[in-house]
């Protein structure tokens, strides 16, 4: 089990770094997303939702319902840790 | 279980610097429109507040400052107000979370998304405050007394 897993990392790590490899150059102005989207977000945001801030535009409207995920994400995660962190009243003490 | 602190600096210091951070974190919210900021860094501002209460004033305090399990309903309400934001756009005849047609308040589609901002993130703010203050709580409640 314990050669599983570890092969199991060994291969999704391997897989990871070949992914990150094939990522464009940090700052390339070549690359796909600073081609398209990129200038557009810069040029529109103020006169699409009169807000300076294009961290806030990306965040807030272009990808609002990437937002969404993330906020439910956070709420979800916090349940899963008030469940692990639960005791029970009536469960034998157990430490 | 926490206790009320002996010390007068601590307890003199966390009264005064507790309003302070509650004040700053509104500004960081709502001035995320121009200004680096917004839901997620206000939502962790207002909770550490709260915590810095919690750890200094002893539990009663600061149960009468924000109640023992409100912080799952605050962040449920949060996650709650964002999704009914979109919805409400879909209500005005747009696509789910598309400000612009947010139904009955203003003609200006750009001022409709900026409010339709501040509303997710107003959302983000509750749901990152109570989920830090849920888990707070369920730490300290779980602990031996």
């Amino acid at each position: 089990m314990r050669v599983l897993s570890a092969a199991a990392i060994l291969a999704f790590g391997i897989l990871m770094v070949t992914a990150f490899l094939d990522l464009p150059p940090r700052g390339d102005r070549q690359s796909p997303a600073a081609l398209h989207v990129s200038p557009y977000y810069v040029r529109n945001a103020e006169r699409d939702m009169e807000t300076p801030n294009v961290v806030t535009a990306v965040l807030a409207d272009y990808r609002g319902y990437d937002t969404l995920g993330e906020t439910t994400v956070i709420f979800t995660a916090g349940l899963a840790c008030l469940l692990v962190l639960y005791r029970r009243k009536n469960a034998p003490e157990n430490r | 279980m926490l206790q009320r602190t002996d010390s007068v600096i601590i307890a003199v210091m966390a009264r005064a610097l507790v309003p302070l951070i509650q004040l700053y974190a509104l500004y960081v919210h709502f001035h995320g429109h121009s200004s680096p900021g917004g839901g997620f860094q206000g939502g962790a501002l207002l909770a550490a507040s709260v915590l810095l209460y919690r750890i200094s004033m002893g539990p009663e305090t600061a149960r009468s400052q924000f109640p023992r399990g409100w912080g799952v309903r605050m962040g449920a309400a949060g996650t709650l107000i964002f999704a009914a934001t979109g919805a409400a756009c879909l209500a005005g005849g747009g696509a789910f979370l598309d400000y612009a047609r947010l139904p009955g308040l203003s003609e200006d589609p750009a001022a409709l998304r900026s409010l339709g901002i501040t509303l997710i993130e107003t959302g983000v703010l509750f749901a990152v405050m109570g989920t830090m203050i849920a888990i707070f709580d369920r730490i300290i409640a779980s602990e031996p007394a």
